[in-house]
């Protein structure tokens, strides 16, 4: 009778437990970006953070775990402790270094909450550029010899890389005809572009941004369906060429796999909220980022759509092994 | 001059007045732990931006980064552990001077130099911006290839002790610096198949390891019972000024251009401005073999360097939105959320606003002297602390400060292994310097050999068809026959004896 009371209390007990589980989070979260302080993720994610921790009552804690083009910090995001205490910021390169044979780790370890914005490609070149539109570049490109072209503005297949690849070879020209030129970001790929170094920079129109107000460069074209708010002059690829190819650099928040209903639900009505919110979207239409919610499933369709997609590009490029 | 009344309107105010002061006194704060660079402390600073004005919010990330820049000098001074890497190519003069009871010349050189270089640059800047951000913007990757490789052979060949020495520590650093995924290729690099290893061996643990926990196991091994021969303190610090700004003002204006000039180029940045002056003060030296020892002439030339490089940072970041350094690619960022967009027009359109930010410029690298003044009060106290209770303190202080760089149980094995490594290099008389300079600028080197490589399909002769490509490669040359000959000499003088 005693082992059954204290059972029956046991039990009790324990669905008494089961409601505080609801009052997630009762302590700080861990927000882990896998780029350095200072770049457009880390920005971002520090936005992102303020946001939650006026969703959660909870602070909001941004770590950088750098290194590696991003697979130390992306590492540890899907390493964590699937308790919603830890999250990340994660970015394209999930999509990206696993073609490349640079980890196992691809968009299955995480349990994808929302997608928080897409910055599409640009084709940019130099102002005194003697190319108007994409089309003439391209055709230039495809009657020219190969290397008579260098483009440059991230890693060796890292995002602007597959960006330009893929539009070439939608376009029907080898990939190959066009050098690219690894860089460490799209900054000191734009100075090689000034500097007339190089001829095409395919990073996102934000990265240019300073450049082009200041007269200096030229954007021809936007892979994306919709032409971008902060340049409405530049036209979509579709437009111009009537390419389907398009390509944009995601950020979005994931926790580790396995994450329990509840703690995901709530985080995702947290980010929902963020999401919607007048800082927020401020925030990121001053620094021209573009902006693209995709809540818990439907972000998880959109990683795996991306992905396979990304490695069709590479795999006809080479650079998937 | 309306534009510069408005300009002192703006800056007159409270709000803002307050919040440069607050960021300052944080900035100090940061700048003066080990492992938290002004990097760091400026983007803490972005999300509570957010809530501010303008000017305030850019004044307050000018003012954090500049203090946080000169307060890394002050636990290199004391503890011998860099603040932040801009501090390390001097922390042994300046740790030395402490030992030998001057702390007050090595620290005031420090606060007045910094200072004079913080105004210096942003004299340049208000002044020269636009024409200047054209030069920096014509730099292709020939020209950073050249620019690398002398910043090496300055701190190589140029250094104390035995070349041969010097060479093997250099090409440590390089195999360090390879370590890793973050290479033109894109290809994982001595890595043993570990994840932590692919972001590979960070600068700032292994600086907290060479420089600290080396002198941690010295003294451990010593007993840590050393008997101090010199009563440790810091005297005044004003009072060397007149004799240092009368001895040393070629070295700082020397010290003030390098700066300023690695400052505008992308790419580079402080801390390899500090590195590249204080080569360049011991090879212009007329006593050379002072250096390293407590000596305050390098000291000079080196924190005029890192501090004008910081504000001369701005000058491509302002008129292109291409940051100068890592600090400055966290404000163009803000710039764009306070609409205040970067390009030739915010000098012609908005004046005012671009005005006011400098005038905070000034302002920040003015109160950087009593600000400094009281730190260094506060700080001077650890150096009452006897070595068997400071150096277990040093060590934590170091673990934490090693942690901090990226998070990590990693960085700390990284900084206890090259504490090993630091301690074995100096009881072998290896000099350190060309090790952590191979780790700073070996990278940048690479990438540049590696870009130019593949933009000319290998063609070599494209590495100097540029004319200030050639002018560079031409300036190595000189610079690497005037080596041989020096090394030559002494060996033929040897012989005919």
């Amino acid at each position: 009778m005693r082992f059954a009371k204290s059972l029956a209390a046991a039990v009790l007990l324990s669905t008494a437990a089961f409601p505080a589980m609801a009052d997630f989070p009762d302590r700080p979260i861990t927000l882990y970006v896998a780029w350095g302080a200072g770049g457009g993720t880390d920005a971002v994610a520090r936005i992102i953070a303020v946001g939650l921790e006026k969703e959660l009552g909870q602070p909001v804690n941004v770590v950088n775990r750098t290194g590696g083009s991003g697979v130390v910090g992306h590492s540890a995001m899907a390493d964590a402790e699937p308790d919603g205490y830890t999250i990340g910021l994660a970015t394209t390169e999930v999509n990206l270094m696993h073609w490349l044979g640079l980890t196992d780790l691809n968009y299955t370890v995480y349990t994808p909450l929302a997608l928080m914005n897409v910055d599409p490609a640009g084709v940019q070149v130099a102002a005194n550029s003697e190319f108007d539109n994409v089309n003439d570049l391209l055709q230039a490109i495809k009657d020219s010899p190969p290397g008579t072209f260098r483009a440059t503005g991230s890693g060796q297949g890292s995002s602007w890389h597959v960006a330009i690849a893929g539009l070439l070879n939608d376009a029907d020209i080898d990939p190959s005809k066009v050098t690219w030129v690894p860089s460490d970001g799209a900054a000191s790929g734009l100075q090689e572009l000034l500097s007339g170094g190089t001829h095409i920079v395919p990073s996102s129109l934000v990265e240019a941004r300073g450049l082009i107000e200041a007269g200096r460069v030229k954007s021809l074209a936007y892979m994306s369906s919709e032409r971008s708010k902060l340049f409405p002059d530049v036209p979509t690829l579709k437009e111009e060429t009537g390419s389907d190819w398009q390509f944009g650099a995601w950020r979005g928040i994931v926790a580790p796999a396995d994450l329990p209903d509840d703690v995901r639900d709530r985080l995702i009505a947290a980010l929902d909220a963020v999401y919607q919110s007048e800082e927020y979207q401020e925030f990121m239409s001053s620094q021209g980022f573009g902006t693209r919610y995709l809540g818990g499933e439907e972000f998880g369709t959109f990683l795996e759509t991306t992905d396979a997609s990304f490695g069709e590009t590479m795999k006809a490029i080479g650079l998937a092994k | 001059m309306d534009v510069l009344i408005q300009a002192l309107n703006l800056v007159a105010t409270w709000n803002v007045l307050l919040a440069v002061i607050a960021a300052s006194i944080f900035g100090l704060f940061v700048g003066a732990i080990p492992g938290l660079t002004a990097t760091m402390a400026t983007a803490m600073l972005v999300p509570l931006t957010f809530f501010m004005e303008p000017v305030a919010a850019v004044g307050a990330m000018v003012a954090c980064s500049a203090m946080a820049i000169f307060a890394g000098d002050i636990p290199g001074a004391l503890l011998r552990i860099p603040g932040t890497p801009s501090s390390a190519a001097y922390v042994e003069d300046t740790y030395q001077l402490t030992q030998k009871g001057q702390a007050e010349l090595g620290l005031g050189a420090c606060v007045l130099f910094s200072a004079i270089g913080g105004l210096f640059g942003t004299l340049v800047l208000i002044f020269a911006a636009p024409s200047l951000a054209e030069f920096a913007m014509s730099f292709s990757s020939q020209e950073y290839f050249w620019m690398a490789l002398l910043g090496l052979t300055c701190a190589v060949f140029m250094g104390s002790g035995s070349l041969e020495r010097g060479f093997l520590s250099l090409l440590m650093g390089l195999t360090i610096g390879s370590v890793g995924l973050d290479n033109p290729a894109g290809v994982p690099r001595l890595t043993f198949g570990s994840t932590d290893m692919l972001g590979g061996i960070d600068f700032i643990p292994v600086m907290i390891g060479i420089f600290a926990i080396s002198m941690v196991l010295r003294a451990a091994m010593n007993g840590g019972g050393e008997k101090e021969a010199v009563p440790k303190t810091v005297g005044n610090i004003f009072r060397h000024w007149g004799f240092m700004l009368k001895t040393y003002w070629r070295q700082m204006l020397r010290g003030n251009l390098t700066g300023t000039v690695i400052g505008i180029l992308p790419g580079a940045g402080s801390d390899v401005a500090a590195y590249v002056s204080y080569a360049i003060s011991r090879r212009f030296s007329r006593t050379p073999e002072k250096y390293e020892t407590g000596h305050a002439e390098g000291v000079v030339e080196a924190t005029s360097s890192n501090n004008a490089s910081l504000s001369s940072a701005w000058v491509p970041a302002l008129v292109f939105g291409i940051p100068g350094d890592t600090i400055t690619a966290i404000v163009v960022g803000v710039l764009y959320v306070k609409g205040m967009n970067p390009g030739p027009t915010l000098f012609l359109f908005n004046p005012q606003t671009i005005y006011a930010v400098f005038l905070i410029f000034i302002l920040a690298n003015l109160i950087m002297i009593p600000l400094g003044w009281v730190l260094i009060k506060f700080a001077k106290n650890i150096l009452r602390v006897s070595k068997s209770v400071l150096m277990p303190l040093i060590l934590i202080f170091c673990i934490v400060g090693a942690f901090a760089s990226n998070n990590s149980v990693y960085g700390v094995t990284i900084m206890l292994i090259f504490g090993i490594v630091g301690y074995l290099m100096e009881e072998n008389d290896f000099p350190v310097a060309p090790c952590v300079l191979g780790i700073v600028i070996g990278p940048i080197l690479e990438e540049n050999l590696i870009t130019t490589l593949i933009k000319f399909q290998g063609s070599l002769i494209d590495f100097i068809n540029r004319p200030i490509a050639l002018a560079l490669f031409a300036l190595s040359c000189l610079i690497w026959i005037s080596i041989v000959y020096s090394w030559i000499r002494p060996r033929n003088e040897e012989v005919s004896e």
